[in-house]
């Protein structure tokens, strides 16, 4: 009978064995397939279509497996990708006209690369250049935004690669052509009648593996919903060839999970723009930093509080101007993000080539904030808490999105620095969805709303300061102008920013514009966001640009280490 | 019981159809809407765009009318479409529906494997060794965040020993051990947080059983332990946990959230959450709607078993 007990210890050293031999080396032949790059990201693209939801994770992907007509570069300057040359005032592609009903507008020729194909062997054309105008353009597409398409008035094709767009207006940033995506007239004309039903239509979301949708060193050869998307080398892409033999992007939302899988292998990098917040970068590298390469890239991204201009406290400049005095942004800066995120000065970022440098700053000085505030008619009253003649106090709501570590941390300093001062602050924070889309959008904050604006290199900042785009009822909240500034100067100075390109002109009015942000302070500049990425020490090549358009744009320049 | 099922399911159907107006009411009332969020996020965006897609989506309409559109278009088998995966709302669903059955049906499944013995353990010994080292295992289980839970098993069995995947499914087309082993640690984290649940359950409705006269008239009677508990108190402990676990079906179905964020796990509770927030009406709608279906199912579910667990009832007493 002693021969058939079960023998339980044997089998449970057996099984235990079986996981901790076969199973890592299982999981470590993966990780060890250089040919094979897997990148996480933190959300996944409600679609590839190229004009529908804009989104950084779909720009980030489609960038491998699509090249826009031009794009900025590392240095922030307007380049080609798909175009031979931009067009230019002083070489005559770009040029003055008046438009059919006798207005300014302006010229402007391009040509597309000559070699370039769809996946499948259809050469680009200018028939694409229509196709994608009419698409855009339709009013019952649902392109997120017809604006530019609408600003074209009409299209030369002069052969299969040339063609010269007539624009309803001059404007100095007219090289950039950006946001004109181009579609596969071969494929997508044939599901793009009847317009309103499109969306639904699309191969980009019907049929995303479809080789003829795509033109980069990739192409989209497997999507799972929600989980992740694969890519493949083009065959037919006629640039540098790519290394990786395959490059899944996947999404991992929860970013302590995306960590954990980047420490398990199952993910070779953590993407910057979609990635880590920067103090959970920050602690990764302190435990984790000799294994893996981390860059910070300060880049557009600027943290700021905007202010309710129509709140009696806050319209007062001078009290503003106490407020930025009143806080110490570099050890902010210092001491929350370890000097990654640097302070800013106004909204222009320090590597855009249009920024100024000499305008006003508001270093942190207490007392002179404190003499700012007397002079404005706010003494120190009883409790702390300055008051007015009338007797209010100095007080007001301080709002971010609820759940946000980095600005919650920089909320509460916020509120201690200005609480020495005598300003009674009041924390009252929400949702990302409610507070997006309806306390700031709507106008409804009463006091200071911390968030961040996300722009293009030299852009123009009309959309936030010109008293055009206040979002009010009658204008379906259109705008993005949230604390009701309204400036004839700024906006003489915006109108002529997109109309005065002779250099040294165009530079004063930025100069003009940077210094009336700084005197009125609409906002409170805090500092600008930084992207984390994390990388393996065995990949090389990669460079984070700082802006909107992604470093997979580049992605034929990522290799490995020997 | 035919006339039993006809009776309960015409009053799930109402049910239903009434959670359908308030559901989608109440996502008419969250602040924003597609359009909205689209206004915020675009610098481009103008009046014009706004008015001309919120006529394009039928976003300008009355409540009641948008309403009314989806239900005709819903009782013609269209749900909508899904704006943030673009893809019909039933084309999305389906999988993750297949998804969350797999793991919360396994998890169940394997909570009430270990729950029930471990339970009666407990009660036919209370206040032993082993009802204390099961009840602070429940307290433990109980207690520990999921959230916490997954995290720790990813850092020992993903990242220390290498043993599983911390996350994601397995990929199209991948062989079934693969599909086992990224499914191990979610399934896993899921039991070890409802286990605790249920054991405590089944130990305070068995210890109640084994207080009974007819267990004592049974025990007197000669029957050993082991008989009494399994021939005669087990059916009745089970009421009370057929009740809870009825109750809890639709939390299952849709409540599995922190386990498929972790695990990158594509389920209904995760898509439920994501429409919410990304203001996917119709997503978030037949989602919500699948939950309250899966409620009132288990609700059937557990009255039936009522009548199987314990024969002084039959489907005579529900009818009129």
């Amino acid at each position: 009978m002693r021969n058939l007990r079960f023998p339980i210890p044997r089998l449970l050293a057996v099984i235990f064995t079986v996981f901790a031999v076969w199973l890592p080396a299982q999981s470590n032949a993966q990780n060890h397939d250089r040919d094979r790059l897997v990148i996480g990201i933190s959300q996944f693209p409600s679609t590839l279509h190229p004009s529908f939801d804009s989104m950084l994770a779909k720009e980030y992907v489609n960038a491998m497996a699509r090249r826009k007509i031009t794009v900025y570069d590392h240095d922030w300057k307007v380049t080609c990708l798909l175009c031979t040359d931009l067009p230019d005032l002083a070489k005559r592609s770009a040029r003055y006209e008046k438009t059919p009903d006798g207005k300014d507008g302006m010229a402007l020729d391009y040509a597309l690369d000559p070699r370039a194909v769809w996946g499948d062997g259809t050469p680009i054309t200018t028939k694409d250049v229509l196709f994608t105008w009419d698409v855009g353009r339709h009013p019952e597409t649902g392109t997120d935004s017809s604006e530019l398409y609408r600003r074209i008035l009409s299209i030369d094709v002069h052969d299969d690669h040339r063609f010269t767009l007539h624009m309803d207006r001059r404007s100095c940033d007219y090289q950039g052509l950006a946001d004109f995506n181009l579609l596969p007239a071969h494929l997508e004309s044939g599901v793009f009648e009847p317009a309103a039903d499109y969306r639904k239509r699309t191969l980009y979301d019907r049929d995303p593996a479809n080789p003829g949708l795509w033109y980069g060193p990739y192409r989209v050869t497997q999507v799972n919903p929600g989980a992740s998307i694969v890519l493949e080398p083009n065959p037919l892409w006629w640039g540098k060839k790519p290394y990786f033999k395959q490059i899944v992007v996947r999404t991992i939302e929860n970013t302590a999970a995306l960590v954990a899988n980047l420490l398990a292998g199952d993910i070779d990098m953590i993407d910057g723009a979609t990635g880590l917040s920067i103090d959970q970068a920050l602690s990764f590298e302190k435990r984790h930093g000799e294994d893996y390469q981390v860059i910070y890239k300060p880049g557009l991204i600027y943290e700021h509080l905007d202010v309710a201009l129509n709140n009696p406290i806050l319209s007062d400049v001078r009290v503003r101007r106490a407020l930025l005095h009143g806080i110490d942004r570099q050890a902010i800066s210092e001491r929350l993000f370890a000097g990654k995120q640097p302070v800013a000065h106004g909204q222009t970022n320090p590597l855009d080539s249009v920024y100024y440098g000499d305008g006003p700053k508001y270093t942190y000085d207490p007392s002179k904030a404190a003499q700012m505030l007397d002079e404005a008619g706010w003494p120190m009253g009883a409790g702390g808490i300055r008051r007015n003649a009338d007797g209010t106090a100095l007080q007001f709501d301080l709002m971010t999105t609820a759940g946000n570590k980095s600005r919650e941390l920089v909320q509460q300093v916020l509120q201690s620095q200005w609480k020495e001062l005598g300003i009674d602050v009041t924390i009252r924070n929400e949702p990302a969805r409610v507070f997006f889309g309806e306390t700031v959008s709507k106008r409804k904050f009463t006091g200071l709303a911390m968030f961040a604006w996300f722009s293009a290199p030299q852009s123009i900042p009309r959309s936030t300061l010109h008293s055009e785009m206040i979002p009010t009822e009658e204008n379906a909240w259109a705008g993005q102008n949230y604390t009701g500034y309204a400036s004839d100067r700024m906006d003489k100075t915006l109108d002529d920013l997109e109309l005065v390109c002779e250099p040294e002109a165009n530079r004063k009015l930025w100069e003009e514009m940077q210094t009336l942000y700084a005197e009125d302070l609409p906002a409170l500049p805090l500092y600008f966001r930084a992207n984390s990425y994390i990388l393996p020490t065995w990949l090389k090549g990669v460079r984070p640009t700082g802006h909107q358009y992604p470093s997979t744009n580049w992605v034929e320049e990522w290799t490995v280490t020997e | 019981m035919i006339r039993f099922l006809a009776t309960r399911l015409l009053q799930c159907l109402l049910v239903l159809a009434v959670m359908s107006f308030l559901i989608y009411a109440l996502i008419g009332l969250m602040p924003g809407d597609p359009i909205d969020l689209m206004i915020a996020a675009n610098p481009d965006f103008t009046s014009a765009d706004a008015a001309r897609l919120k006529a394009l989506y039928g976003l300008d309409q009355p409540l009641l009318k948008r309403y009314g559109n989806w239900l005709t278009s819903a009782l013609g088998g269209d749900f909508g479409y899904s704006r943030l995966y673009s893809q019909p709302v039933l084309d999305v669903i389906g999988p993750r529906l297949a998804n969350t059955a797999l793991l919360v049906g396994i998890s169940l499944a394997l909570s009430l494997l270990l729950a029930i013995p471990l339970g009666i353990a407990a009660a036919a010994r209370p206040y032993s060794v082993i009802d204390y080292l099961v009840n602070l295992s429940c307290f433990a289980g109980i207690s520990a965040p999921p959230f916490w839970l997954a995290l720790m098993a990813i850092m020992l069995f993903s990242v220390t020993l290498g043993w599983f995947p911390a996350g994601g499914q397995a990929p199209p087309g991948a062989s079934i051990w693969e599909g086992i082993q990224h499914a191990v640690l979610p399934i896993g984290v899921l039991t070890l947080a409802s286990v605790g649940g249920f054991t405590r359950f089944m130990r305070a409705s068995m210890l109640q059983t084994l207080r009974q006269d007819f267990i004592r008239t049974a025990s007197a009677k000669g029957m050993t332990r082991t008989r009494v508990i399994y021939g005669h108190a087990l059916r009745n402990a089970l009421l009370p946990l057929v009740t809870v676990i009825a109750l809890s079906f639709g939390t299952l179905f849709s409540g599995a959230l922190i386990t498929e964020t972790m695990f990158a796990w594509l389920g209904m509770g995760k898509t439920i959450y994501d429409a919410i927030l990304g203001n996917d009406f119709n997503l978030a709608l037949v989602g919500l709607l699948m939950a309250t279906g899966m409620t009132l199912l288990g609700n059937v579910l557990a009255d039936i078993s009522y009548v199987a667990l314990d024969p002084r009832l039959d489907f005579r007493a529900e009818e009129p």
